[in-house]
């Protein structure tokens, strides 16, 4: 009889196969005294013999940047001073983890000493030291399991570094016991189009290789399943994939109401689906990793690419949104007591305002030559007053449709004005969630205040669709909500008239706006402002 | 002992790629080389870890130096690797 365990779904689909967990972090044991030299330093090189050969190998299958980069790590690990400093330890009577530890932890120092680029590989030396400590104690390697088959991953908690190279091909959902809907696990897991369920208790305590099922829509996990069920499930998720694809063309409700489906990016290179334009550029990229900003050129040049990749459709730009989670060497100031608090967004322009002035011209300049319907907007906007600024500085540079975001619900409060100095609002619903409710959006123990359906959210979302509707002028969301295919015919059914999401989540929430009547979403905005949960 | 001085010339800096290929031709050569810049005293050019940790940028100079029969060409070899763009070299591997 299989068990039933029960999370959030935050990423639709059905998924079905062998569970493997994300291993421990790999600890030390207590030091042991070593009463045989010669054998301890060959199992400390073996160690780090092993994780050289590994990452090799695992370079070569890889291609590109991400091959380069488990190149180097690879040379790292089979430094011939390493080996020698290690078994220097070991001659000493330092046992092999605890010498390969100690060499590691110095190399470690001298990176962070060093700051700049060296600092930012000081991850890839903890990697590595645990590899090889893991591969001295004869443990699994830490990081993203490789049973050689297509399997389901549980874990407690999923970092942005363990889901960097997850493959979707691999992976067939992600079950975590922490984590919100607004969580790192649940944004990748939808921009990846992979099944995911977050607050599941108990997934990790599921032996590895045991057969369970995934469903990222109700966020129902059965645990010791038949190979049947696995086979029906994956049978059901390639219908609903083939039912999704059958609805095509621009986003409307079952009766023709037109909502616009846009995407989310951050290069020109992103995935588009088949959007309409992008509701939201996120101009960081261009930004993060520098030690200063990019100059005008590079600017021009870089949106000049992202405007080409998207033809005679919209594309709004969000000025540089540093601050907070996203610092700047050149922009923000490390130490801020409540950096979410703090001097982030739009306000960032208070001590560097000719940094958004040049993004300005440079995102002018860039459209001069594009047929993309360029708009401009700001992230952080509080108050009418910042909106006006706002609005004139892009105007002067040459940015004719220009709007702003509501993340604050001072911001919703105020649309109705906000809707006299500005053509659009865009809606952040993570951080509108995380301002209203006073809970940190990594929080994964107060999920339930982040939970998108909260009415309160709704309510200040509906405050902006309707004076959006007052003013006869669009009124869209950009958060994570956008992508919930549950959530769109509420959201439609509030006055919202633009719906920005990640690629992959375009298709399901198309054939959801599909399958409701404008009428019907009306109902079910209605129901779930008087917190009815949802369908 | 033979030395060359020259100025980093990959864009990102002797890190990660360029530090790789800097490397490997440096474990590959007959006679022991060292990699120096005018702050910190000279490494093992085949030890990858001390290397990065020279933190040489675009532009810093950095003084490679070997002894030995062969020491002329190798030295001049990887002078010349390390002057010039090691982001823009094609992989085969």
């Amino acid at each position: 009889m299989p068990d039933r365990l029960t999370g959030i779904g935050v990423s639709p689909g059905l998924a079905g196969g062998p569970v493997y967990r994300m291993p421990d972090p790999v600890t030390l044991p207590a030091a042991a005294p070593v009463s045989d030299v010669a054998a301890e330093r060959k199992r400390a090189t073996a160690a780090l013999t092993l994780v050289a050969d590994d990452l090799t190998r695992r370079a070569e299958a890889a291609d590109g940047a991400a091959g380069d980069v488990l190149r180097a790590q690879a040379m790292m690990a089979a430094d011939p001073m390493l080996s020698s400093d290690v078994a220097a330890r070991v001659e000493a009577g330092t046992d092999a983890p605890h010498a390969i530890d100690e060499v590691f932890e110095g190399h470690r120092a001298a990176f962070a000493a060093a700051g700049g680029v060296l600092a930012e590989r000081v991850a890839d030396l903890d990697d590595l030291r645990a590899r090889a400590v893991a591969a001295c104690l004869g443990v699994p390697p830490p990081g993203v399991p490789d049973p050689g088959e297509p399997f389901v991953l549980a874990a407690v908690d999923l970092s942005p570094a363990d889901t960097a190279g997850l493959d979707p091909a691999r992976v067939l959902a992600l079950v975590t016991e922490q984590g919100g809907p607004t969580s790192h696990t649940a944004i990748l897991a939808r921009a990846a189009g992979i099944p995911a369920v977050v607050r599941c208790a108990g997934v990790t305590g599921v032996a590895d290789g045991t057969r369970i099922t995934v469903d990222g829509g109700n966020g129902a996990v059965e645990v010791d399943v038949t190979a049947e069920a696995v086979a029906s499930a994956r049978e059901a998720e390639v219908t609903r994939r083939a039912a999704l694809s059958t609805v095509t063309g621009p986003g409307r409700t079952a009766c023709g109401h037109r909502v616009a489906l846009l995407a989310n990016i951050g290069a020109a290179g992103d995935a588009t689906g088949d959007a309409e334009g992008v509701g939201l550029f996120r101009t960081e990229l261009m930004f993060l990793d520098r030690a200063t900003a990019p100059s005008f050129d590079e600017q021009v040049s870089g949106y000049g690419e992202v405007f080409a990749a998207w033809p005679d459709m919209p594309v709004v730009v969000r000025t540089l949104d540093a601050g907070a989670d996203k610092p700047l060497p050149f922009l923000t100031q490390p130490g801020e007591p409540n950096p979410a608090l703090g001097v982030r967004g739009l306000r960032t322009a208070r001590r560097a305002p000719q940094l958004l002035t040049d993004q300005l011209h440079a995102v002018a300049a860039a459209a001069h030559t594009a047929s993309a319907r360029v708009k401009v907007m700001a992230p952080m906007v509080s108050t009418v007053a910042e909106a006006v600024e706002f609005a004139e500085a892009a105007r002067a540079a040459g940015v004719t449709e220009v709007g702003v975001m509501v993340e604050v619900p001072a911001a919703a409060l105020q649309a109705a004005r906000l809707l006299e100095v500005v053509d659009f609002l865009s809606i952040g619903t993570n951080d509108l969630s995380q301002y209203t409710f006073a809970a940190d959006r990594m929080a994964g123990e107060l999920a339930d205040l982040l939970d998108p359906w909260q009415p309160a959210l709704l309510e200040l979302i509906a405050m902006c669709a309707r004076a959006g509707t007052a003013a006869g002028k669009p009124v869209g969301v950009c958060g994570e909500a956008a992508a919930d295919p549950r959530l769109a015919p509420v959201l439609v059914g509030l006055g919202v008239t633009s719906l920005s999401m990640s690629a992959a989540a375009l298709a399901p929430v198309r054939a959801a706006l599909a399958g409701h009547t404008l009428a019907r979403c009306r109902e079910l905005a209605e129901a779930a402002l008087h917190g009815a949960p949802p369908p | 002992m033979i030395e060359r001085t020259v100025q980093v010339g990959s864009p990102g800096g002797l890190h990660a790629r360029p530090a790789a290929l800097f490397v490997a031709a440096a474990a590959a050569a007959p006679v022991e080389v060292t990699i120096r810049t005018a702050d910190k005293p000279a490494v093992p050019a085949r030890s990858m870890l001390a290397v990065l940790a020279l933190g040489a940028r675009r532009g810093t100079e950095v003084t490679i130096a070997a002894d030995g029969p062969e020491a002329e060409a190798v030295v001049d070899d990887l002078a010349a690797l390390v002057a010039g763009d090691l982001e823009a070299e094609t992989t085969d591997a």
